[in-house]
């Protein structure tokens, strides 16, 4: 044991006495906090005086969301179910000339029941929908989604709705034909007060699709509206229905557009209408949680630590410098008359260059979080504040994605020998795809490239999850990757274990 | 000046990678560029002669690693030493040096793209031929050489050198498309080195940067990083 602890010694002392390679483990920090602290980004939170601050509702969960649509309503008190049949849903996107609508309703445009604890937008709730694309829905507090049956509604094939409420549980239905019911799900409420706001919703996401323009890639969108027709609207079974309320929630104060490009034109006009015995409501906005990104509103704090992909260069250089520079200086005979353990000093350069990475990656993302989203806040951009857990998993994933990848790199050098060539294999493997995907390839190449090559460790990064049931563009400028966090650092270890390992049996092997 | 010449085409030509990365920078532009044309699926309207030069996007690394050895090397095995004994004025080295990579270079991206362009009409059924991506991704590469030359100069390592360039390269362009702002987006876009440079790629859509004059950006890094390494070589020891 004492004879590795010599041989970390000799490795360190190398590293810290090459002044090149302190500047370059120096300039990793410069340059991750330099792009985390530029001031590239300009929105127009709190800039235009008292009253433009951007903010976005709380739910129950404590998380972030969106909470905007026409709501049919009255208060109901006691337990009591609420039925209504969707006999028609029509879409129209911002822009459209409304006499001749395209009739394309958005795949998460959603009409159907409510209950709510109240019209307060982030209110609890719980809600059986029919939707654009994905059919039956019941969801309920934002973030739970279950699937009803996958068709959806046309005017020849309407379907019926209904939510019970016991207590606090809310049990959601669909039917056919209003006889034969199909329970869709249970959800329970808790805290539901005893008086709730019941009723008919309608609302319909922003739109939003990939755009790939020269090296720019993109988004473009913009609000889209939803008209749902219901009839056989009643309350019953304990509840003894009043008047019915029209209302808009959460389009009084306009839309809050923090996020550069998120101005459009104004939504359109959204209410109740009634046409004989039916209601027609029109909508706009979405009930969900909110996500960062071109469907969203403003960013998360993945875009704080831009700066990581020049950072991970020099991480790799320095790495693969580390053992090649002794090839080419013939300093490497030295080394292994010193310590004739081979192993023992790759091991030795792996856990020098894998730690001083961690500890610079660390103080590096660390600082960025911290001071980067204040900037980015005072530039009047909105920031979704990640939970505290996510937060450090963001700084710490940072932290070893910049280690794995400087130890693959110095399993490349110790491999190829050739500082050149090791350095454009490490860059090839790590950076080339995610540009490949980023501004050239789209859709599943992208996201193949992005799930095999070590690249698939960014999503360290991602501190905003991806909710499937809301309309976005999961892509990954917008930090959004397709593993999962610690299933994406796998692939990295891998590829840097895979490059270890061969370098270890080469090196015992091959003359030095 | 031919002395010199014919001292460094002799040195590239007989320095044991040349000829496998002359190799693979035409076996990797064709490959990914195939591989794009043939994977993915382009919508209508979409740039299709850019598309099928997608492997420009891999061909300037190796170009790139052309560039830097040409230099690199032999600043790495003390090889410099002799050169500059024997040929004293150091710029007129350099000058020589930048000659015969270009040439090198635009003789080999000239079928790599060549070869590119006949893939993507092949697997691409609505392909239009094109002149001016096809020739100016020749002079991009080309460029790219010689903007890899001079910084490769100017770090006197070539591992170090490698690492600039292909963080100018790859990098730039991400931490670029991170950038949510688009007036900033543009304003990068139109002074990078990559994004400017494959400007000359576009045939349609939203360009930051006019083709041509993308390219003099290209050339404006390139030949900045060769006067400043020209500048360093003759200040600095060797």
């Amino acid at each position: 044991m004492s004879a590795f602890v010599d041989t970390l010694r000799a490795e360190w002392t190398k590293f810290r006495t090459i002044r090149g390679w302190v500047i370059g483990t120096v300039a990793i920090v410069g340059v991750i906090v330099a792009f985390g602290l530029m001031p590239g980004m300009q929105g127009s939170c709190g800039k235009n005086g008292p009253g433009s601050e951007c903010s976005l509702p709380v739910g129950p969960g404590g998380e972030e969301v969106t909470d905007t649509f026409t709501f049919l309503h009255q208060a109901l008190t006691g337990d009591g179910e609420v039925i209504a049949r969707v006999a028609g849903m029509t879409g129209i996107a911002t822009g459209e000339d409304p006499d001749k609508p395209n009739h394309t309703v958005e795949p998460w445009a959603k009409a159907g029941l409510i209950i709510r604890a109240a019209t307060d937008q982030g209110s609890s709730y719980a809600a059986v929908m029919v939707t654009g694309g994905h059919g039956v829905r019941m969801q309920y507090d934002y973030t739970h989604d279950v699937a009803g049956s996958p068709d959806g509604v046309t005017a020849a094939v309407p379907r019926w709705l209904r939510l019970t409420r016991a207590g606090d549980t809310v049990t959601a239905a669909e039917s056919v034909d209003g006889d034969r019911w199909t329970t869709v799900g249970t959800a329970r409420l808790r805290g539901l007060p005893p008086t709730v706001e019941v009723g008919l919703f309608a609302t319909s996401p922003q739109h939003s699709e990939e755009l790939h323009t020269g090296l720019m890639s993109g988004a473009m969108g913009g609000p889209t509206q939803v008209t749902g027709t219901f009839d056989h609207l009643a309350a019953r079974d304990g509840w003894t229905g009043a008047a019915w309320h029209p209302d808009v929630i959460g389009h009084a104060d306009g839309p809050a557009n923090g996020a550069p490009g998120a101005e459009g034109p104004p939504a359109p006009a959204s209410g109740v209408e009634q046409v004989g015995d039916a209601m027609r409501l029109t909508g706009s906005g979405d009930i969900a949680p909110a996500v960062s990104g071109s469907g969203g509103l403003g960013v998360s704090i993945t875009q704080t630590l831009v700066g990581t992909f020049v950072g991970l260069i020099l991480a790799v250089v320095v790495g693969t410098v580390f053992v090649t520079a002794e090839y080419r200086r013939g300093l490497v005979r030295t080394t292994f008359a010193a310590s004739p353990g081979r192993l023992r000093v790759l091991a030795a350069k792996a856990t020098v260059v894998g730690g001083v990475m961690f500890v610079t990656g660390l103080a590096a993302a660390a600082a960025t979080v911290v001071f980067g989203q204040r900037v980015l806040r005072g530039n009047g951009v909105y920031v979704h504040s990640a939970p505290a857990g996510t937060e450090v998993r963001v700084v710490v994933g940072t932290a070893v994605l910049l280690a794995v990848a400087a130890i693959l790199g110095l399993g490349l050098g110790a491999l190829l020998r050739r500082g050149v060539t090791a350095v454009t294999t490490a860059v090839l493997v790590i950076v080339l795809p995610y540009l490949l995907a980023m501004t050239v390839l789209t859709g599943d190449a992208a996201r193949w490239l992005l799930r095999v090559s070590p690249a698939a460790a960014f999503a360290l990064q991602q501190a905003s999850p991806e909710y499937p049931q809301v309309a976005n563009l999961y892509t990954p400028a917008d930090g959004y990757f397709p593993l999962a966090p610690w299933a994406g650092f796998a692939v990295l270890t891998a590829w840097a274990a895979v490059a270890l390992a061969a370098a270890a049996v080469t090196q015992r092997r091959r003359d030095a | 000046m031919r002395c010199v010449l014919r001292a460094e085409w002799t040195k590239l030509r007989t320095s044991p990678g040349t000829c496998a990365l002359l190799v693979g920078v035409v076996a990797g532009t064709v490959a990914v560029s195939a591989a794009a044309a043939g994977f993915s699926d382009p919508l209508p309207g979409a740039d299709l002669p850019r598309l099928s030069l997608t492997g420009v996007q891999l061909g300037q690394a190796i170009v790139a690693v052309l560039a830097v050895l040409a230099i690199g090397d032999e600043y790495a095995s003390g090889m410099t030493a002799v050169t500059f004994t024997a040929m004293p004025r150091r710029s007129r080295v350099l000058a020589a040096k930048a000659l015969v990579v270009a040439m090198v270079v635009a003789v080999v991206a000239t079928a790599a793209v060549a070869a590119s362009v006949v893939v993507g009409r092949l697997l691409l059924p609505t392909y239009t031929l094109a002149a001016r991506p096809a020739i100016g991704s020749v002079l991009y590469l080309v460029l790219i050489a010689l903007l890899s030359l001079g910084i490769a100069t100017g770090v006197r390592s070539p591992a170090a050198g490698i690492g600039v360039v292909l963080a100018l390269l790859y990098a730039l362009p991400i931490v670029n498309a991170a950038v949510a702002d688009p007036a900033w987006q543009r304003r990068l876009l139109r002074i990078e080195p990559a994004s400017a440079g494959l400007a000359v790629q576009a045939t349609s859509g939203d360009v930051a940067i006019g083709p041509w004059k993308g390219l003099g950006v290209l050339a404006l890094w390139a030949a900045g990083a060769l006067l400043a390494a020209a500048v360093l070589l003759e200040r600095r020891d060797a």
